[in-house]
Protein backbone atom coordinates (compact mmCIF):
# COMPACT_ATOMS: atom_id res chain seq x y z
CA UNK A 1 0.00 0.00 0.00
CA UNK A 2 1.16 3.28 -0.87
CA UNK A 3 -0.03 5.98 1.30
CA UNK A 4 0.88 9.74 0.22
CA UNK A 5 -0.61 11.11 3.38
CA UNK A 6 -0.91 9.79 7.00
CA UNK A 7 -2.18 11.46 10.18
CA UNK A 8 -1.96 10.03 13.31
CA UNK A 9 -3.76 11.46 16.41
CA UNK A 10 -3.90 15.05 14.61
CA UNK A 11 -5.34 18.10 16.81
CA UNK A 12 -5.90 21.80 16.86
CA UNK A 13 -7.33 23.63 19.75
CA UNK A 14 -8.29 27.24 19.37
CA UNK A 15 -8.18 29.17 21.99
CA UNK A 16 -12.29 30.58 23.36
CA UNK A 17 -13.97 31.89 26.31
CA UNK A 18 -13.73 29.35 28.96
CA UNK A 19 -12.53 26.11 27.44
CA UNK A 20 -10.60 25.99 24.08
CA UNK A 21 -12.24 24.46 21.30
CA UNK A 22 -11.33 21.60 19.62
CA UNK A 23 -11.59 21.69 15.88
CA UNK A 24 -9.64 18.96 15.34
CA UNK A 25 -10.06 16.21 17.78
CA UNK A 26 -7.63 13.08 17.07
CA UNK A 27 -8.07 12.82 13.61
CA UNK A 28 -6.31 9.33 12.16
CA UNK A 29 -6.31 9.13 8.24
CA UNK A 30 -4.23 7.74 4.98
CA UNK A 31 -4.51 8.81 1.84
CA UNK A 32 -3.25 6.17 -0.99
CA UNK A 33 -1.80 6.81 -3.77
CA UNK A 34 -4.41 7.36 -6.82
CA UNK A 35 -6.98 6.84 -4.61
CA UNK A 36 -9.69 10.41 -4.37
CA UNK A 37 -10.84 10.85 -0.76
CA UNK A 38 -13.71 13.10 0.01
CA UNK A 39 -14.55 14.71 3.47
CA UNK A 40 -18.19 15.68 4.52
CA UNK A 41 -19.75 17.16 7.46
CA UNK A 42 -21.53 20.28 9.13
CA UNK A 43 -20.80 23.44 8.70
CA UNK A 44 -18.25 23.84 12.24
CA UNK A 45 -17.03 20.20 12.33
CA UNK A 46 -13.48 20.72 11.60
CA UNK A 47 -13.48 19.40 8.08
CA UNK A 48 -11.49 22.90 6.37
CA UNK A 49 -9.08 22.79 9.61
CA UNK A 50 -8.29 19.35 8.92
CA UNK A 51 -7.63 20.04 5.10
CA UNK A 52 -5.10 23.40 6.32
CA UNK A 53 -3.44 20.88 8.60
CA UNK A 54 -2.73 18.34 5.73
CA UNK A 55 -1.56 20.97 3.53
CA UNK A 56 0.77 22.73 6.12
CA UNK A 57 -1.56 26.05 6.35
CA UNK A 58 -1.69 25.17 9.42
CA UNK A 59 -0.21 23.57 12.28
CA UNK A 60 -1.28 20.89 14.65
CA UNK A 61 -0.90 21.12 18.26
CA UNK A 62 -0.60 17.32 18.70
CA UNK A 63 -0.13 14.07 16.69
CA UNK A 64 1.84 13.19 13.52
CA UNK A 65 1.75 14.12 9.52
CA UNK A 66 3.42 12.33 7.17
CA UNK A 67 3.69 12.74 3.41
CA UNK A 68 4.86 10.66 1.32
CA UNK A 69 6.44 8.37 4.43
CA UNK A 70 8.57 11.78 5.56
CA UNK A 71 7.81 13.45 8.81
CA UNK A 72 6.22 17.25 8.37
CA UNK A 73 4.83 18.30 11.19
CA UNK A 74 7.94 19.92 12.87
CA UNK A 75 8.83 21.68 9.39
CA UNK A 76 9.64 25.06 9.62
CA UNK A 77 7.50 27.42 7.33
CA UNK A 78 10.37 28.11 4.91
CA UNK A 79 10.64 23.98 4.28
CA UNK A 80 6.37 23.65 4.44
CA UNK A 81 6.40 26.26 0.91
CA UNK A 82 9.26 23.88 -0.14
CA UNK A 83 6.75 20.75 0.10
CA UNK A 84 3.49 22.30 -0.92
CA UNK A 85 4.83 23.80 -4.57
CA UNK A 86 6.59 20.47 -5.11
CA UNK A 87 3.91 17.71 -3.98
CA UNK A 88 0.38 19.41 -3.04
CA UNK A 89 -1.98 21.64 -5.25
CA UNK A 90 -4.35 23.67 -3.73
CA UNK A 91 -8.30 24.12 -5.23
CA UNK A 92 -9.75 26.73 -2.94
CA UNK A 93 -14.01 27.91 -2.63
CA UNK A 94 -12.56 31.53 -3.93
CA UNK A 95 -10.33 29.90 -7.05
CA UNK A 96 -7.26 32.42 -5.61
CA UNK A 97 -6.30 33.05 -9.10
CA UNK A 98 -3.98 36.08 -9.73
CA UNK A 99 -6.42 39.08 -11.26
CA UNK A 100 -3.83 40.69 -13.22
CA UNK A 101 -2.38 37.35 -14.63
CA UNK A 102 -4.13 35.81 -18.12
CA UNK A 103 -5.59 31.85 -17.25
CA UNK A 104 -2.95 30.23 -18.68
CA UNK A 105 -0.13 33.00 -16.75
CA UNK A 106 -1.58 31.62 -13.33
CA UNK A 107 -1.50 28.39 -14.43
CA UNK A 108 2.31 28.01 -15.76
CA UNK A 109 2.89 30.91 -12.12
CA UNK A 110 4.32 27.53 -9.90
CA UNK A 111 6.44 25.90 -12.47
CA UNK A 112 8.48 28.72 -12.97
CA UNK A 113 8.47 29.13 -9.08
CA UNK A 114 10.26 25.56 -9.22
CA UNK A 115 12.32 26.84 -11.56
CA UNK A 116 10.90 25.10 -15.11
CA UNK A 117 12.06 26.69 -18.20
CA UNK A 118 9.45 28.77 -19.19
CA UNK A 119 8.79 27.08 -22.66
CA UNK A 120 8.23 23.60 -20.55
CA UNK A 121 6.23 25.38 -18.33
CA UNK A 122 3.77 27.12 -20.79
CA UNK A 123 3.45 24.16 -22.47
CA UNK A 124 2.42 22.06 -19.36
CA UNK A 125 -0.33 25.05 -18.59
CA UNK A 126 -1.32 24.73 -21.93
CA UNK A 127 -1.89 20.97 -22.29
CA UNK A 128 -3.52 20.98 -18.77
CA UNK A 129 -5.81 23.80 -19.90
CA UNK A 130 -6.68 21.39 -22.85
CA UNK A 131 -7.23 18.60 -20.74
CA UNK A 132 -9.73 20.58 -18.47
CA UNK A 133 -11.40 22.00 -21.81
CA UNK A 134 -10.83 25.39 -21.09
CA UNK A 135 -8.04 26.09 -23.51
CA UNK A 136 -9.69 28.45 -25.62
CA UNK A 137 -10.17 31.00 -22.39
CA UNK A 138 -6.39 30.53 -21.97
CA UNK A 139 -5.19 34.53 -22.82
CA UNK A 140 -8.27 36.00 -20.67
CA UNK A 141 -8.08 37.34 -17.52
CA UNK A 142 -9.59 36.07 -14.16
CA UNK A 143 -12.26 38.32 -14.33
CA UNK A 144 -13.22 37.34 -17.89
CA UNK A 145 -14.14 34.12 -16.71
CA UNK A 146 -17.64 32.56 -15.66
CA UNK A 147 -16.93 31.03 -12.62
CA UNK A 148 -17.17 27.12 -13.48
CA UNK A 149 -14.29 28.23 -15.57
CA UNK A 150 -11.56 29.96 -12.72
CA UNK A 151 -12.04 26.75 -11.10
CA UNK A 152 -11.07 25.03 -14.14
CA UNK A 153 -8.07 27.23 -14.36
CA UNK A 154 -7.68 26.60 -10.70
CA UNK A 155 -7.59 22.84 -10.86
CA UNK A 156 -4.89 23.24 -13.81
CA UNK A 157 -3.17 25.33 -11.65
CA UNK A 158 -3.28 22.46 -8.67
CA UNK A 159 -1.69 19.88 -11.17
CA UNK A 160 1.09 22.00 -13.23
CA UNK A 161 3.78 20.63 -11.10
CA UNK A 162 2.25 16.87 -10.73
CA UNK A 163 1.97 16.90 -7.54
CA UNK A 164 1.43 13.79 -5.18
CA UNK A 165 -1.99 14.93 -3.68
CA UNK A 166 -4.74 17.75 -4.78
CA UNK A 167 -6.36 19.29 -1.57
CA UNK A 168 -9.65 21.05 -2.57
CA UNK A 169 -11.87 23.03 -0.34
CA UNK A 170 -15.53 23.19 -0.75
CA UNK A 171 -14.58 23.69 -5.10
CA UNK A 172 -17.85 24.16 -5.69
CA UNK A 173 -18.91 26.59 -3.13
CA UNK A 174 -19.18 29.82 -4.92
CA UNK A 175 -20.59 27.93 -8.33
CA UNK A 176 -23.75 27.85 -9.31
CA UNK A 177 -25.76 24.27 -9.92
CA UNK A 178 -24.46 24.36 -13.83
CA UNK A 179 -20.76 24.76 -13.34
CA UNK A 180 -21.23 22.89 -10.48
CA UNK A 181 -22.11 20.17 -12.78
CA UNK A 182 -18.86 21.23 -14.85
CA UNK A 183 -16.39 20.39 -11.66
CA UNK A 184 -17.97 17.15 -11.34
CA UNK A 185 -17.57 16.19 -14.51
CA UNK A 186 -13.91 17.49 -14.04
CA UNK A 187 -13.56 15.26 -11.01
CA UNK A 188 -14.90 12.16 -12.51
CA UNK A 189 -12.08 12.30 -14.49
CA UNK A 190 -9.10 13.22 -12.39
CA UNK A 191 -10.64 9.73 -10.41
CA UNK A 192 -10.17 7.93 -13.59
CA UNK A 193 -7.12 9.14 -14.09
CA UNK A 194 -6.21 8.11 -10.80
CA UNK A 195 -5.18 11.80 -9.52
CA UNK A 196 -4.97 11.33 -5.76
CA UNK A 197 -7.38 14.00 -4.49
CA UNK A 198 -8.82 14.65 -1.17
CA UNK A 199 -11.52 17.55 -1.57
CA UNK A 200 -13.83 18.94 1.66
CA UNK A 201 -16.87 19.72 1.17
CA UNK A 202 -20.78 19.65 2.03
CA UNK A 203 -21.72 19.65 -1.17
CA UNK A 204 -23.06 15.34 -1.55
CA UNK A 205 -23.06 15.62 -4.99
CA UNK A 206 -19.28 16.37 -5.05
CA UNK A 207 -18.46 14.26 -2.59
CA UNK A 208 -20.41 11.17 -4.01
CA UNK A 209 -17.69 11.86 -6.75
CA UNK A 210 -14.78 10.13 -4.93
CA UNK A 211 -13.71 6.55 -4.21
CA UNK A 212 -13.97 7.19 -0.35
CA UNK A 213 -15.72 9.01 2.28
CA UNK A 214 -15.17 10.31 5.47
CA UNK A 215 -17.65 11.92 7.81
CA UNK A 216 -16.49 14.39 9.83
CA UNK A 217 -18.32 15.52 13.73
CA UNK A 218 -17.57 17.81 16.04
CA UNK A 219 -13.32 17.30 15.10
CA UNK A 220 -13.46 13.52 15.09
CA UNK A 221 -14.13 11.24 11.41
CA UNK A 222 -17.06 9.18 12.30
CA UNK A 223 -17.69 7.26 9.43
CA UNK A 224 -15.86 6.04 6.39
CA UNK A 225 -17.23 4.04 3.68
CA UNK A 226 -15.90 3.05 -0.22
CA UNK A 227 -18.37 4.60 -2.39
CA UNK A 228 -17.21 2.84 -5.89
CA UNK A 229 -19.56 1.89 -8.28
CA UNK A 230 -21.22 -1.38 -7.40
CA UNK A 231 -20.63 -2.45 -11.29
CA UNK A 232 -24.67 -2.34 -11.97
CA UNK A 233 -26.27 0.99 -11.82
CA UNK A 234 -29.60 -0.65 -12.92
CA UNK A 235 -30.06 -0.41 -9.18
CA UNK A 236 -30.49 3.49 -8.89
CA UNK A 237 -32.13 3.43 -12.25
CA UNK A 238 -34.87 0.97 -11.10
CA UNK A 239 -35.69 3.23 -8.30
CA UNK A 240 -35.31 6.06 -10.26
CA UNK A 241 -38.52 4.81 -12.69
CA UNK A 242 -41.10 3.24 -11.23
CA UNK A 243 -42.18 1.44 -14.33
CA UNK A 244 -44.39 -1.24 -12.76
CA UNK A 245 -47.14 0.86 -11.32
CA UNK A 246 -50.26 1.73 -13.63
CA UNK A 247 -53.51 2.92 -12.23
CA UNK B 1 -45.58 5.81 -12.74
CA UNK B 2 -49.11 6.42 -15.16
CA UNK B 3 -48.12 4.29 -17.78
CA UNK B 4 -51.67 4.32 -19.44
CA UNK B 5 -51.11 7.86 -19.29
CA UNK B 6 -48.11 7.98 -20.60
CA UNK B 7 -48.87 5.75 -23.35
CA UNK B 8 -52.60 8.02 -24.05
CA UNK B 9 -50.49 10.93 -24.47
CA UNK B 10 -47.27 9.52 -27.05
CA UNK B 11 -50.44 8.76 -29.16
CA UNK B 12 -51.55 12.11 -29.24
CA UNK B 13 -48.66 13.07 -31.55
CA UNK B 14 -50.45 10.21 -34.50
CA UNK B 15 -51.44 6.61 -34.25
CA UNK B 16 -48.66 4.32 -34.05
CA UNK B 17 -48.34 0.55 -33.40
CA UNK B 18 -46.69 -0.28 -30.27
CA UNK B 19 -43.14 -1.64 -31.28
CA UNK B 20 -42.70 2.90 -32.36
CA UNK B 21 -44.21 3.63 -28.59
CA UNK B 22 -41.99 1.68 -26.96
CA UNK B 23 -39.22 3.16 -29.15
CA UNK B 24 -40.51 6.44 -28.48
CA UNK B 25 -40.85 5.48 -24.56
CA UNK B 26 -37.14 4.21 -24.45
CA UNK B 27 -35.58 7.18 -26.17
CA UNK B 28 -37.05 9.63 -23.72
CA UNK B 29 -35.84 6.97 -20.59
CA UNK B 30 -32.85 6.98 -21.89
CA UNK B 31 -30.64 4.30 -19.26
CA UNK B 32 -33.95 4.56 -16.92
CA UNK B 33 -35.69 2.69 -19.51
CA UNK B 34 -33.68 -0.97 -18.97
CA UNK B 35 -36.43 -1.35 -15.78
CA UNK B 36 -39.48 -1.60 -18.59
CA UNK B 37 -41.12 -4.90 -18.77
CA UNK B 38 -40.38 -5.47 -22.53
CA UNK B 39 -44.71 -6.39 -23.09
CA UNK B 40 -45.62 -3.36 -20.53
CA UNK B 41 -46.57 -1.29 -23.58
CA UNK B 42 -48.68 -4.36 -25.61
CA UNK B 43 -50.29 -5.22 -22.16
CA UNK B 44 -51.63 -1.62 -21.23
CA UNK B 45 -52.33 -0.90 -24.78
CA UNK B 46 -55.13 -3.60 -24.97
CA UNK B 47 -56.01 -2.64 -21.38
CA UNK B 48 -56.99 0.98 -23.18
CA UNK B 49 -58.42 -0.97 -26.03
CA UNK B 50 -60.47 -2.79 -23.87
CA UNK B 51 -61.49 0.63 -21.99
CA UNK B 52 -62.69 2.46 -25.48
CA UNK B 53 -59.97 5.70 -24.75
CA UNK B 54 -57.58 3.87 -27.87
CA UNK B 55 -58.62 2.12 -31.01
CA UNK B 56 -56.66 -0.75 -32.53
CA UNK B 57 -56.81 -1.51 -36.89
CA UNK B 58 -55.12 -4.67 -38.59
CA UNK B 59 -52.97 -3.82 -41.10
CA UNK B 60 -52.23 -6.17 -43.32
CA UNK B 61 -48.46 -6.84 -44.72
CA UNK B 62 -47.31 -9.02 -46.75
CA UNK B 63 -44.00 -9.89 -45.81
CA UNK B 64 -44.09 -9.67 -41.92
CA UNK B 65 -47.59 -10.71 -39.88
CA UNK B 66 -50.21 -7.86 -40.11
CA UNK B 67 -49.03 -5.28 -37.41
CA UNK B 68 -52.16 -3.42 -35.37
CA UNK B 69 -52.29 0.61 -35.61
CA UNK B 70 -53.47 2.35 -32.59
CA UNK B 71 -55.21 6.02 -32.18
CA UNK B 72 -56.99 7.92 -29.80
CA UNK B 73 -60.78 7.61 -29.16
CA UNK B 74 -62.42 11.04 -28.64
CA UNK B 75 -62.84 9.94 -24.68
CA UNK B 76 -58.81 8.54 -24.89
CA UNK B 77 -58.55 12.43 -26.73
CA UNK B 78 -60.15 13.81 -23.44
CA UNK B 79 -58.06 11.65 -20.91
CA UNK B 80 -54.95 12.91 -22.36
CA UNK B 81 -55.99 16.58 -21.85
CA UNK B 82 -57.11 15.96 -18.15
CA UNK B 83 -53.43 14.43 -17.71
CA UNK B 84 -51.69 17.39 -18.72
CA UNK B 85 -53.88 19.36 -16.54
CA UNK B 86 -53.22 17.49 -13.49
CA UNK B 87 -51.35 18.84 -11.39
CA UNK B 88 -50.44 16.37 -8.63
CA UNK B 89 -46.64 15.43 -7.93
CA UNK B 90 -45.09 12.11 -6.78
CA UNK B 91 -44.24 11.31 -3.32
CA UNK B 92 -43.00 14.87 -1.73
CA UNK B 93 -42.16 13.75 1.65
CA UNK B 94 -39.82 11.16 2.93
CA UNK B 95 -42.80 9.45 5.38
CA UNK B 96 -41.67 6.43 5.73
CA UNK B 97 -38.19 6.89 7.16
CA UNK B 98 -39.31 10.05 9.37
CA UNK B 99 -41.36 7.48 10.90
CA UNK B 100 -38.98 4.79 11.05
CA UNK B 101 -37.10 6.57 13.57
CA UNK B 102 -39.73 7.91 15.16
CA UNK B 103 -40.37 4.75 15.90
CA UNK B 104 -37.02 3.10 16.65
CA UNK B 105 -36.08 5.86 19.22
CA UNK B 106 -39.70 5.39 21.32
CA UNK B 107 -38.76 1.80 21.14
CA UNK B 108 -35.38 2.13 22.12
CA UNK B 109 -34.61 -0.23 18.88
CA UNK B 110 -31.85 1.74 17.22
CA UNK B 111 -30.29 4.75 17.40
CA UNK B 112 -31.58 7.30 15.22
CA UNK B 113 -28.71 8.96 14.56
CA UNK B 114 -26.81 5.50 13.33
CA UNK B 115 -30.25 4.65 11.36
CA UNK B 116 -29.80 8.84 9.58
CA UNK B 117 -25.97 7.93 9.18
CA UNK B 118 -26.36 4.69 7.25
CA UNK B 119 -29.45 6.03 5.10
CA UNK B 120 -27.38 8.74 3.65
CA UNK B 121 -24.37 6.66 2.60
CA UNK B 122 -26.40 4.83 0.76
CA UNK B 123 -28.07 7.56 -0.25
CA UNK B 124 -24.70 8.63 -1.36
CA UNK B 125 -23.84 5.63 -2.95
CA UNK B 126 -26.98 6.02 -5.36
CA UNK B 127 -26.18 9.36 -5.98
CA UNK B 128 -22.89 8.28 -7.16
CA UNK B 129 -24.12 5.62 -9.45
CA UNK B 130 -26.07 8.29 -10.76
CA UNK B 131 -24.23 10.50 -11.19
CA UNK B 132 -21.73 7.74 -13.12
CA UNK B 133 -25.04 7.28 -15.31
CA UNK B 134 -25.22 10.72 -16.05
CA UNK B 135 -21.60 11.08 -16.74
CA UNK B 136 -22.48 8.29 -19.82
CA UNK B 137 -25.57 10.33 -21.33
CA UNK B 138 -24.95 12.89 -24.90
CA UNK B 139 -25.68 16.46 -22.71
CA UNK B 140 -28.52 17.76 -23.38
CA UNK B 141 -30.57 14.87 -24.22
CA UNK B 142 -34.16 14.42 -22.58
CA UNK B 143 -32.96 10.78 -20.78
CA UNK B 144 -29.90 13.33 -19.18
CA UNK B 145 -32.33 15.94 -17.88
CA UNK B 146 -34.62 12.96 -16.44
CA UNK B 147 -31.00 11.47 -14.22
CA UNK B 148 -30.35 15.34 -13.17
CA UNK B 149 -33.63 14.96 -11.69
CA UNK B 150 -33.03 12.26 -9.72
CA UNK B 151 -29.85 13.43 -8.46
CA UNK B 152 -31.09 17.03 -7.30
CA UNK B 153 -33.70 15.12 -5.75
CA UNK B 154 -31.43 12.42 -3.49
CA UNK B 155 -29.23 15.36 -2.64
CA UNK B 156 -32.40 17.48 -1.23
CA UNK B 157 -32.80 13.90 0.81
CA UNK B 158 -29.18 13.91 1.81
CA UNK B 159 -29.65 17.67 2.91
CA UNK B 160 -32.55 16.79 4.81
CA UNK B 161 -30.98 13.98 6.36
CA UNK B 162 -28.23 16.20 8.10
CA UNK B 163 -31.22 18.32 9.34
CA UNK B 164 -32.52 15.29 11.36
CA UNK B 165 -28.84 14.15 12.18
CA UNK B 166 -28.86 17.30 13.73
CA UNK B 167 -32.05 17.43 15.27
CA UNK B 168 -31.91 13.86 17.07
CA UNK B 169 -28.03 14.38 18.01
CA UNK B 170 -29.42 17.79 19.93
CA UNK B 171 -32.27 15.66 21.61
CA UNK B 172 -29.94 12.82 22.92
CA UNK B 173 -27.93 15.37 24.41
CA UNK B 174 -30.51 17.03 26.47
Amino acid sequence: MNEVMVARGLVRRYPADGAPVHAVDGVDMAVEAGETVSVMGPSGCGKSTLLHLLGGLDHPDQGELYVAGRRVDKLSETQWAVLRRRSIGFVFQAFHLVDELTAVENVELPALLLGAPSRDARRKAMELLERLDVNERANHLPDQLSGGERQRVAVARALVNDPLVVLADEPTGNLDSRATGEILALFAGLREDRQTLLVVTHDARVAATADRLLSMRDGAIVAQTRLDARGNSLGALARLVDLGGDR
Amino acid sequence: MAMRDTILGLLAKEPAHGYELRTRLMRALGPAGGALNPGQVYVTLSRLERAGLVRGAEIEQTAHPDKKVYALTARGQERVEDWLADVTWSKVAPVEFHLKLVAAAAAHLADPVALVDSQRLELLRQLRELQDVALGEPAGSDAALLVEGAALRLQADIQWLELCERQWIEREST
